[in-house]
């Protein structure tokens, strides 16, 4: 599995999303995506990829895209 | 997210979060606040009407017109009470990220307020910053010293589920230590414990529970836990530790005793004003951090209190932009102790809050609130 399969995936697991609505989902833009689901997405994905995320780079996370930027911060290129 | 600009002051708001938490000398952020605050004032006059109509009616946009830069004191305030009584915001509906509301004391009405998404992630960030202080920058494990019952529980959802959620950007793995009938889940905690041995801990939760279903738990049960690298921060208020007559000494005292923590520090802050909450230092007292001040008034007149004189608080902050919050008094009575000398060795001004003002006392402007 590449990356980029392993990122989506924790989206689609974790929100009930379609693969399509991915490039758009945005932090609060639906309701599973809450304060609560931001930090079980934030463990899956330390999880996943076996970094550690800092407070100031969670609080950054605001959508599916800007992620990508901030895990390649941690060595993980999607 | 992208993080809006103080234009006028010539300080973005990313820089303002970039400062040091507490370096500030108090000439220094006096002098940086003088320019925001009235640049804020002005903002909001233009964008929520019925603040601008206070404006005029206090006197104040006569002397914006002239482009004059009010010092912290010279700021208009509003009673905290006004955001029961009116929807006031800054920004058109549809920015509206969310909405927070706050009960206050008991019986009364909510207070409504409105953010936008750059006003909630500066909020976010300023009490990263400021928790960042005492617990440092990385993820930490996270005790929540409640039942998260409060957080899939709607109608309990209250001010209590917000700290819980609030402190969760800090948390790098979550428990909560009470169960859904509030009994103290010894077995999880321990294990949590022996998961995170050696590491610093933040425990959260609010003032009373804690004592009453953690500490006092832990006292009848006659068990001791060792949490040496907990760092707990509490809030909620004194009202009801006081009926029982139990003092701050006597709280940090038992959770020593019973936790083995040392470091306990309790805040003060509002929904009105989220993110810039005024923590307990090492001495006792509450410190404004760089993004918040405070100023004491007296009740009778509104003039400004001196060192050592009680008098309701007035909170300003330049991080309150989608609605008019940036310049508050309060319903709690407060005691500057002193500036920038505190022994904690942060800047600034620190003091105490001892307690709430009679209702009536608190009428501040919102007679001439007109509109």
């Amino acid at each position: 599995m590449t990356n980029l399969e392993k990122y989506d995936r924790e989206f689609i697991k974790m929100f009930g999303v379609k693969k399509e609505e991915l490039p758009t989902l945005k932090y609060r833009g639906i309701k599973k995506w809450d304060s609560m689901g931001h930090m079980d997405l934030m463990s899956a994905l330390e999880e996943r990829f076996d970094i550690s995320i800092s407070t100031l780079d969670v609080l950054d996370f605001t959508d599916y895209e800007k992620g990508k930027t901030i895990l390649a911060k941690y060595g993980v290129e999607i | 997210m992208g993080a809006g600009t103080f234009r006028e002051g010539g300080l973005s708001s990313e820089e303002l979060i970039q400062l040091p938490a507490y370096g500030l000398k108090q000439s220094e952020k006096e002098a940086l606040y003088g320019k925001l605050l009235t640049d804020l004032t002005r903002e909001h006059g233009q964008k929520c009407l019925p603040y601008g109509r206070f404006l005029r009616a206090a006197g104040v946009q006569e002397k914006l017109d002239r482009g004059e830069v009010l010092t912290e004191e010279e700021i208009p305030f509003l009673p905290v009470s006004v955001f029961k009584e009116r929807a006031l915001r800054s920004v058109p509906q549809e920015q509206v990220f969310k909405e927070l509301t706050s009960s206050g004391t008991s019986g009364q009405k909510t207070s409504r307020i409105f953010l936008d998404a750059d006003t909630s992630a500066v909020q976010q960030k300023v009490l990263y910053r400021i928790v960042s202080d005492y617990i440092g920058a990385d993820r930490v494990p996270y005790l929540v010293l409640d039942t998260e019952k409060v957080l899939k529980d709607r109608s309990l959802f209250s001010a209590r589920g917000a700290g819980i959620l609030g402190f969760s950007i800090f948390s790098s793995q979550m428990c909560f230590a009470l169960n859904e009938k509030m009994e103290l889940n010894l077995e999880e905690v321990q294990a949590f414990l022996d998961k995170n041995k050696g590491k610093t801990i933040l425990l959260f939760g609010f003032t009373f529970m804690i004592w009453e279903y953690f500490v006092r738990a832990l006292e009848k049960k006659g068990v001791t836990l060792s949490i040496p690298g907990g760092v707990l921060i509490h809030g909620g208020g004194w009202k009801k530790m006081a009926d029982r007559a139990v003092t701050s000494e006597e709280f940090k005292e038992g959770l020593r005793r019973t936790a083995g923590i040392t470091k306990v520090s309790n805040y003060y802050g509002m929904a009105e004003q989220t993110g810039c909450i005024y923590m307990e230092c090492e001495c006792g007292y509450y410190h404004a951090s760089t993004w918040s001040d405070v100023l004491m008034r007296r009740p009778k007149d509104y003039s400004v209190c001196g060192a050592g004189e009680p008098g309701l608080i007035q909170v300003m902050t330049p991080i309150a932009r989608s609605y008019p919050g940036h310049s508050l008094l309060t319903e709690d009575i407060g005691t500057l102790i002193g500036t920038d000398d505190c022994p904690c060795g942060r800047k600034g001004k620190y003091f105490t809050v001892t307690g709430r003002a009679p209702r009536a006392e608190v009428r501040g402007c919102s007679d001439t609130y007109g509109g």
